[in-house]
């Protein structure tokens, strides 16, 4: 197979980045995407042309490292996968590829294809977890669990930060991944004693992050790899509001509730 | 044997093996809580082992500094994990006990493995589960409500936890929010897109580490107390894996180069049921996990070169050959027996698949019996990333599986503390060498790194702290003198400008290892392994490619550093195959069988064998720290 390939080059999250046209041969079709992104690094190369920069690591579609859009689409135009299981075959022989980082004001280019998820990162440490020192565990099977809940709870947890949400949805609105972290514990047991604090927490980091608000646009789910429900979102609305209520009742300062539309 | 010197006291702790830890825990020193923040420590790493232990050392009260090259410590390998994570709970009531678990571990890794350390890996294992349970690890139940179970290799009972085909994801999650808590509270300073790139050594001890920060191309020193070695296996020396691209040796590799042992380099693990390769331009093997063989029998035609369908195939000529070698076991025979089976039936011309290079992994059976729904409630996101790269449904015909380079047993020598021979350096998880001996069971690395990390380490470190003054001074000329070689290296890779991308040299190296210090090892090709490798390190200095600018983010010039390593680590591991003249576990030397069985020799190589550098141009010389089976007996392993 044969492709023409626009890709987004930029030196620095200084600099200004530009399309770059190259034109690739002879590739298989079981090529995965990034297979076929490496293949015309290896020729870049030859020629002493800088190659493309670009976040991967599993291949296996679970670490999130991946981050592509691909003509318009964030992760391309499959559905429910990610960028690095893709295959060529999922592509017409002779089409021309578009090919840019995650677009998106709180995740700046780093380098050509390549982002800075950190405030990600800023989201979780405010709160996206359960405090248990090491060695305070009760025995396992001390708690029940039913296992529709644990399902639940493991497709929420399912999220795997890649942060497509973001670049699809036009405000740059997180509320999809939030959701799902709050979710993942709100349904547990274990989740309960902090359930109220971890989403205050964490919807602040998220605004002060500088992620928009959701305006019911609908695009985070679809381009979601790990198909995390749109439905969440609301769930993360009320946990929220039920939070700031009980705050309110006893008397505390109001929550910021700007996100709430 | 050969003579070789002994190692430093593995300090395994006198006594019973049921109270060996307890007795080491009763031995510690203990340092208070005030004194505890004066120390700082350095860990390298933020996969399973990395991040328990960081969060877990930062919960006593040290100062932890993290480091990970990675943008988020939660995408560290660990994440793929797929399968499982073992422990003695016995909640099945199948007659499972920590006595078992620790047998069959042991057992697994051929006897080549620790007594003391295994059973306490198996005395810890429990207390994983209660931990992760608590932190919220959604892992799979039954209507009850109570946790579920499954089968892996090498075990007669159903003793593995498992959050559907992702629970290596789910228990970083678990350890990932543990971390991001000390993080919070500024108990432990993180930074990501940061690698490690040279040790620091100062008056006989661990002071520090160089790192390169891969955005702005900082070398810089990092001083502490202490340094963890969190940093994951070396599969990726075969090129092909099924590790992410970017695990490496390095970290290992630049600490055994300062003085740290390197125990056991050639116990690598090929797993049997992965992806076999399809095109030259592949990146990767995928892994499917050892799980799918509680549902899935292997076979292939009885007939060689048998061209038909799966589906053609009558039960009458099928051989599903490790029901019929190993009848005790069958499919859920251990893994570097099954790799070996796999590879023997496709060299007797019935293996199947375009290049006769797979077997099949049918759940024809199971899904008769069980229905599609429950077969997809197990492994649906096995099933479908097996369609997605395969373009094959797995629900209608046969998966095909070949082995493939999976997980590394050897790694730097750690003592009972989990301490190297360099005081002050610790090592966690895969980077170490410590429980699996020459193969490791399914499920057990999880096991390994969570127990090292949560649960030993915390402890033992403290021991070795708190004989030392915190260190105050904020420079040292030892860290200056390796800040400066690692700026030299770093110019070096970036003056590479010949004809030859990294990744070419790469993929011969995998090549080389893959053909001689595989599944099948012999003396004649791994003394031309060697000679193989020392032309290729010559042809990276000189025709290998980098180029680019080293104050932006290189992702070439990344992955030179790392490529370098493995081209003289590959050396190390053909040396430690060559000199272990036995089959034991999944190192098999031909010339060490009996009835296509391994071999294995006791009375002469019962030992762990670790290797010291000696300098650029001498050869390593090789240490060895006999085992002593106290409690068991080394019998042969039988799974028949
Ligand atoms: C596909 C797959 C499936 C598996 N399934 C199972 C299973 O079901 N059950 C089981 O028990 N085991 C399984 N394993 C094995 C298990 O996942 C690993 O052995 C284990 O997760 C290793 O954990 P770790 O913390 O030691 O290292 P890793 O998770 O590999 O983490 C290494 C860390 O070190 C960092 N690092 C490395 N070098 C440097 C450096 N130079 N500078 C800075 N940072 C560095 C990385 O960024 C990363 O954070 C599986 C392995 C694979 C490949
Ligand atoms: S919610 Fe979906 S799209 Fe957003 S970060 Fe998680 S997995 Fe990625
Ligand atoms: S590279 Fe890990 S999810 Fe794509």
């Amino acid at each position: 197979m044969r492709f023409n390939l626009r890709v987004w080059r930029q030196l620095n999250q200084a600099s200004e980045g530009e399309f770059e046209s190259y034109s690739i041969d002879r590739i298989g079709a079981d090529l995965s995407f990034l297979e076929m992104i490496d293949h015309l690094n290896e020729a870049l190369i030859e020629q002493k042309i800088r190659p493309i920069a670009f976040d991967h690591d599993c291949r296996e579609g679970i670490c999130g490292a991946c981050s592509l859009i691909i003509d318009g689409v964030p992760h391309g135009p499959m559905g429910a996968t990610t960028t690095c299981q893709l295959y060529m075959r999922h592509f017409e022989d002779g089409a021309e590829i578009t090919i840019e980082p995650w677009r998106a004001g709180p995740f700046p280019v780093i380098q050509d294809l390549v982002v800075d998820r950190s405030p990600f990162e800023r989201i979780l440490q405010a709160g996206g977890y359960v405090s248990v020192h090491t060695g305070e565990a009760p025995d396992a099977n001390v708690l029940l669990v039913s296992k529709e809940v644990a399902e639940r709870a493991f497709e929420a947890a399912n999220c795997i930060g890649c942060g497509a949400c973001v670049t699809a949805c036009p405000n740059a609105s997180a509320m999809l991944f939030v959701a799902a972290k709050v979710t993942h514990l709100a349904l547990l047991p274990q989740g309960q004693p902090e359930r109220e604090r971890r989403v205050v927490k964490m919807v602040e980091a998220m605004d002060a992050e500088g992620f928009g608000n959701c305006s019911n646009h609908y695009a985070c789910a679809d381009a979601c790899p790990k198909q995390i429900p749109l439905s969440l979102i609301a769930r993360l609305n009320r946990e929220f509001l039920q939070s700031a209520l009980l705050g309110r009742e006893f008397g505390e300062d109001d929550l910021d509730c700007c996100h709430q539309e | 044997m050969i003579s070789s010197k002994e190692i430093p006291d593995a300090k395994i702790p006198d006594g019973p093996l049921e109270q060996k830890w307890e007795r080491c825990l009763d031995g510690l020193k203990l340092i208070s809580p005030n004194n505890k923040r004066k120390y700082k420590v350095l860990v390298v790493g933020t996969g399973l082992a990395g991040a328990s232990a960081a969060a877990t050392l930062a919960e006593l009260g040290y100062q932890v500094e993290s480091f990970t090259f990675h943008d988020s410590p939660r995408r560290a390998h660990s994440v793929a994990a797929q399968g499982g994570i073992n422990a003695a709970k016995n909640y099945r009531g199948d007659g499972d006990s920590i006595h078992r678990l620790f047998y069959d571990t042991i057992k697994g890794g051929d006897f080549r493995s620790r007594e003391a350390n295994v059973y306490r890996l198996a005395q810890v294992s429990n207390n994983i589960i209660d931990q992760c349970v608590a932190q919220g690890v959604p892992f799979a139940r039954e209507y009850g409500g109570l946790l579920d179970n499954r089968s892996f290799g090498g075990a007669l009972v159903s003793r593995t936890f498992y959050a559907r085909g992702q629970t290596g994801q789910q228990l970083l999650l678990g350890a990932y929010g543990a971390l991001n808590r000390q993080i919070h509270t500024g108990q432990i300073k993180l930074h990501t897109r940061t690698e490690m790139v040279d040790l620091v050594m100062e008056a006989g001890v661990a002071r520090g580490i160089v790192t390169r920060d891969l955005v702005s191309g900082e070398i810089q020193a990092h001083l502490g107390d202490a340094v963890v070695l969190a940093t994951g296996g070396y599969s990726n020396a075969f090129y092909l894996s099924t590790n992410a691209a970017t695990c490496n040796v390095t970290a290992s590799y630049r600490a055994y180069k300062r003085g740290a042992l390197f125990a056991n380099p050639s116990f690598t693990q090929i797993h049997p049921t992965c992806i076999p390769m399809s095109h030259e331009g592949q990146s990767k093997l995928t892994l499917m996990s050892e799980s799918l063989r509680n549902h899935g029998r292997i076979w292939v035609p009885k007939q060689a070169a048998d061209q038909r369908s799966p589906q053609q195939i009558p039960e009458s000529e099928r051989d599903y050959f490790l029901e019929r070698k190993y009848p005790a076991y069958g499919n859920l025979s251990p893994r570097d027996i099954s790799s070996r089976a796999v590879k023997e039936v496709c060299d007797e011309g019935r293996g199947v698949g375009a290049m006769g290079r797979s077997v099949y992994l049918d759940f024809g059976e199971a899904i008769e019996q069980l229905g599609v729904e429950k077969i997809s409630e197990h492994y649906g996101n096995l099933f479908e990333m097996y369609q997605h790269i395969t373009d094959e449904n797995p629900y209608q015909t046969p998966m095909r599986i070949y082995p493939a380079a999976h997980y590394t047993m050897g790694g730097l020598w750690v003592d009972y503390h989990l301490m190297s021979n360099l005081p002050g350096l610790f090592v966690v998880g895969e980077a170490n060498f410590s429980d699996h001996g020459a193969n490791r069971l399914g499920a057990s690395a999880l096991m390994q790194g969570l127990a090292d990390g949560y649960f030993i380490l915390p402890q033992t470190l403290g021991d070795y702290l708190a004989d030392k003054k915190p260190a105050t001074e904020p420079t040292s000329t030892a860290a200056d003198a390796v800040v400066a070689e690692s700026q030299q290296q770093s110019e070096a890779l970036l003056a590479l400008n010949g004809d030859c991308s990294i990744r070419s040299l790469h993929r011969e190296l995998g090549g080389i290892l893959w053909n001689h210090c595989g599944m099948s090892r012999t003396a004649t090709g791994l003394g031309e392994a060697i000679e193989q490798l020392g032309e290729l390190k010559q042809k990276f200095w000189q025709r290998g490619m980098v180029g680019g600018s080293g104050e932006v983010l290189n992702q070439e010039l990344e992955q030179a550093g790392r490529v370098a390593d493995f081209i003289e680590f590959g050396e190390l591991m053909c040396r430690d195959a060559l000199q272990r003249e036995e089959s034991c576990g999944a190192h098999f030397r031909e010339e060490y069988q009996e009835q296509g069985e391994a071999a294995r020799n006791d009375a002469d190589f019962s030992h762990v064998t670790a290797w010291a550098h000696k300098g650029e141009d001498q050869p390593p010389e090789s240490h060895c720290e006999t085992l002593q089976f106290e409690s068991i007996h080394a019998g042969k392993r039988n799974y028949e």
